[in-house]
């Protein structure tokens, strides 16, 4: 006898399609459960998620495609969706469609059965359909678009087997074509069917046609043929002088026809559509005065709890590191000079490990974003917050990243991926960290006590943190009208219904966006944090020439002895017009890693053991520099070099490296002129 | 410029139902409206006109938000009851 394992698994390709707040997520989710992975479109920032499911005899391998409206060449998001679906040739697509609002999310179904996919349609949210009134006869849905309609409600888990059979069905059939149902009216389809005729490239390939009488920026960038491109110009002119109005606009206008005649026979409302829920959330949410100041206590809300929750799980890492850290040192003698030891404890835990304790804080934050999204007021808080942002030439979402800034920078940059825009997001990661990140301030604490009388200390740190935001705007505002030039998109956007957010929904995310951020701890930011280490204790000095010294004066040594302490030296007189010597230059090196080595280098170039409390150094500080320096120096930490977290992050998230080093080149520079400005003048008036 | 009954989107008062004539904007923008359902002849309802609050449509039964300065270029035509 034959053992059923013997039956062949077949592999099955699977895109999954759909407007923005159709549920595409949760499908995707009830489909793969946790079997799922990130990464990006090659190219591009676009997330691409990948999962897979078994089911029956069959292997789906499951790609979630962005959530877009439609397929035009307007947003990278829906030409990586059609490039995807035209290159990879899935077996299946399947568009999540949300059945509560089913002729504008009917557009895209149908512009995918114009590319002659195997379609199938999950008609999700049907049961807020059922309580709109929405009454679909789905056989005759179905076979006048000549689709496989599934329906589904994604939350409860709801026709996913259904859905799962429609999919293998739809595999195994021949496909149909069901481009050729939607008519475009007589003058259209003539000049169709004129170009069809003309080239025999284009006979059978009615998609290209019509991308092309669109005037569709990447389709026509791929046509070689001068020929093609005069005769569809031609085409194009005739069919404006017939209808007074781009090919494109008619284009459009005839597809949402299509879609009103299918609805028409199919869908009935039963119930007249009252004020909901929704609107009345809204009244007060979105109103002219109160919803600023709703957002705010919302957004200190969220921080307040994500901080508070997080210090428990974050002290409980710091004592791992730390009985880590004491427990490797415990291999070697008290006070032995091992370099494994030293790379291990100082260099290895002592970089990966403070970038990990900020994990819980990650992750928390992530689910309160994931929270704030799968509910809806996402949506409203970008409305709110849009006048105040668009003045500045950015989007309303992007106050949100913006507000994480001033816990870290590495999570505020992947909350970037909110933002739709391109141009947008990258100008918004690039000013990040002028916001004072959490490891900023302990800077500050260092530094303000140390120079400034207790009645002036509030004000001061009140003006650095000023000074980061309005440079931040400046930045972005510069950023938007010339590197990052173009159209801020004119805000046009869903308001999704208020919703109930799902804790699976949560988790995943949260679960998600912490592994991201495990994994840059362990390659990049493990990689730079050596080699700083390294920086600071080679080259190493002759043992005889510390005889004499007490552990803190070697300790300060060894550091001027080494490449750090050396490049200090040499940078001083760059760094004299801004009033730094070569000890600050030194501890400003260190901080490269991350901003709060400021306080530890400092302490070991003043020779200061790491037992004493930070009186002692500020003591030291004190009779050593004017408040003025002191200032110029928190100005210069703020404004200066983000961390190596920070470049790691911001490169990995706008794909390119060159913005990481023009973030790093232009802030460092931006600080220089700054602070220069500042010590010089300052110098002048005091 | 109303001529006729036609107004820009802003002009227009809660509850009234129009009908979109023209949107005075580039193809590209003109595009993404378009997709978005926001074409000539759509027929939609304005929910609040942004006093207080955004300026919020209904069309074909799902609700979107739109910048003032989206709506001050969009020309519409109040529809016969
Ligand atoms: N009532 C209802 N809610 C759903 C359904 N499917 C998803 N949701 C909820 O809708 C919200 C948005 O879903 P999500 O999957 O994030 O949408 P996406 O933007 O298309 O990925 C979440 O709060 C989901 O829990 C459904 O069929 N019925």
């Amino acid at each position: 006898m034959i053992p059923p394992m013997a039956e062949k698994i077949k592999k099955i390709t699977v895109a999954l399609a759909g407007n923005p707040n159709s549920g595409k997520t949760t499908i995707f989710n009830s489909l793969t459960g946790m079997r799922q992975h990130v990464g990006n479109y090659p190219g591009v920032t676009v997330e691409k998620k990948e999962g897979f499911c078994r089911y029956q005899d069959y292997e789906l391998d499951i790609i979630d495609l962005p959530g877009t409206y439609s397929l035009t060449a307007y947003s990278t998001e829906e030409v990586v969706s059609r490039n995807f679906i035209i290159e990879q040739k899935p077996d299946v697509v399947v568009d999540v469609v949300d059945a509560s609002n089913i002729e504008r999310n009917l557009y895209l179904a149908v512009q995918l059965m114009e590319l002659n996919v195997p379609l199938v349609l999950a008609f999700n949210m049907s049961d807020i359909a059922r309580q709109k009134g929405l009454v679909f006869d789905i056989e005759k849905l179905s076979a006048l678009l000549e689709v496989r309609i599934v329906q589904t409600v994604g939350n409860k888990k709801q026709g996913i087997d259904e859905l799962l059979d429609g999919i293998i069905q739809t595999a195994q059939q021949q496909p149909k074509n069901p481009a050729s149902l939607i008519k475009y009216g007589s003058e259209i389809e003539k000049e169709i069917e004129k170009l069809q005729q003309k080239f025999d490239e284009l006979r059978n390939d009615r998609w290209t046609v019509i991308k092309l009488l669109e005037q569709d920026a990447d389709v026509l960038g791929h046509i070689h043929n001068e020929e093609i491109v005069i005769s569809v110009m031609e085409s194009i002119l005739r069919l404006k002088n017939i209808f007074g109005e781009e090919p494109e606009i008619i284009i459009a206008d005839r597809r949402y026809g299509f879609i009103s005649g299918a609805c028409q026979e199919t869908v009935k409302n039963t119930v007249e559509i009252r004020h909901n829920r929704s609107d009345m959330i809204d009244t007060v949410m979105t109103h002219k005065i109160f919803g600023l100041p709703i957002f705010i206590a919302m957004m200190y809300i969220v921080f307040d709890l994500t901080f508070r929750f997080s210090e428990w799980p974050m002290g409980w890492l710091e004592m791992f590191f730390g009985w880590l850290g004491r427990g490797i040192s415990g291999f070697w003698s008290a006070g032995s000079d091992n370099i494994l030891k030293s790379l291990l404890v100082d260099g290895i835990i002592g970089g990966v490990g403070g970038v990990v304790v900020f994990l819980p804080n990650i992750m928390l934050l992530f689910a309160a974003i994931a929270i704030l999204e799968d509910s809806g007021y996402m949506a409203r808080a970008a409305f709110v917050t849009d006048r105040l942002m668009h003045k500045i030439g950015l989007h309303g979402k992007s106050f949100i990243p913006m507000l994480i800034g001033f816990g870290c920078s590495v999570p505020a940059i992947m909350a970037c991926r909110i933002l739709e825009n391109r141009r947008n997001r990258i100008t918004t990661i690039l000013v990040m960290p002028l916001f004072s990140c959490g490891a900023k301030l302990t800077i500050y604490a260092l530094i303000i006590p140390a120079f400034f009388a207790e009645q002036w200390r509030g004000p001061v740190m009140w003006l650095i943190y000023f000074i980061g935001i309005a440079l931040a705007v400046i930045a972005a505002k510069i950023l938007r009208i010339t590197l990052l030039k173009g159209e801020t998109i004119p805000y046009v956007m869903e308001l999704p219904p208020y919703r109930m957010p799902t804790a699976k929904s949560v988790l995943l995310h949260m679960w998600e966006r912490g592994w991201l951020y495990l994994k840059k701890a362990g390659t990049i930011i493990l990689l730079l944090s050596i080699i700083l280490w390294a920086a600071a204790r080679y080259p190493r000095m002759n043992a005889e020439k510390l005889a004499g010294l007490n552990d803190a004066e070697a300790q300060t040594a060894m550091l001027k002895y080494s490449v750090i302490g050396r490049a200090g030296s040499t940078l001083e007189p760059a760094l004299k017009p801004l009033g730094f010597d070569y000890k600050i230059a030194t501890a400003l090196i260190g901080s490269m890693a991350a901003k709060e080595v400021f306080v530890a280098q400092m302490g070991i170039v003043y020779a200061v053991s790491e037992h004493d409390d930070a009186s002692v150094l500020q003591e030291k500080l004190r009779s050593d520099y004017t408040p003025l320096q002191g200032f110029c120096v928190m100005l210069f930490c703020l404004i200066s070099a983000p961390c190596i977290a920070t470049i790691a992050i911001t490169r990995s998230e706008t794909g390119r490296i060159g913005w990481a080093i023009f973030q790093w080149a232009g802030l460092t520079t931006l600080a220089y002129m700054v602070t220069f400005v500042v010590y010089q003048v300052g110098m002048l008036i005091f | 410029m109303t001529t006729q009954g036609q107004t820009f989107l802003t002009n227009i008062t809660n509850g009234t139902k129009v009908r979109l004539l023209k949107i005075d904007a580039g193809q590209g923008l003109k595009a993404r409206l378009a997709a978005m359902g926001l074409l000539a002849g759509a027929e939609f309802k304005v929910i609040n006109n942004g006093h207080p609050g955004p300026f919020v449509i209904e069309l074909k039964g799902s609700r979107m938000v739109l910048g003032r300065g989206m709506a001050g270029k969009i020309i519409v035509k109040l529809s016969e009851r």
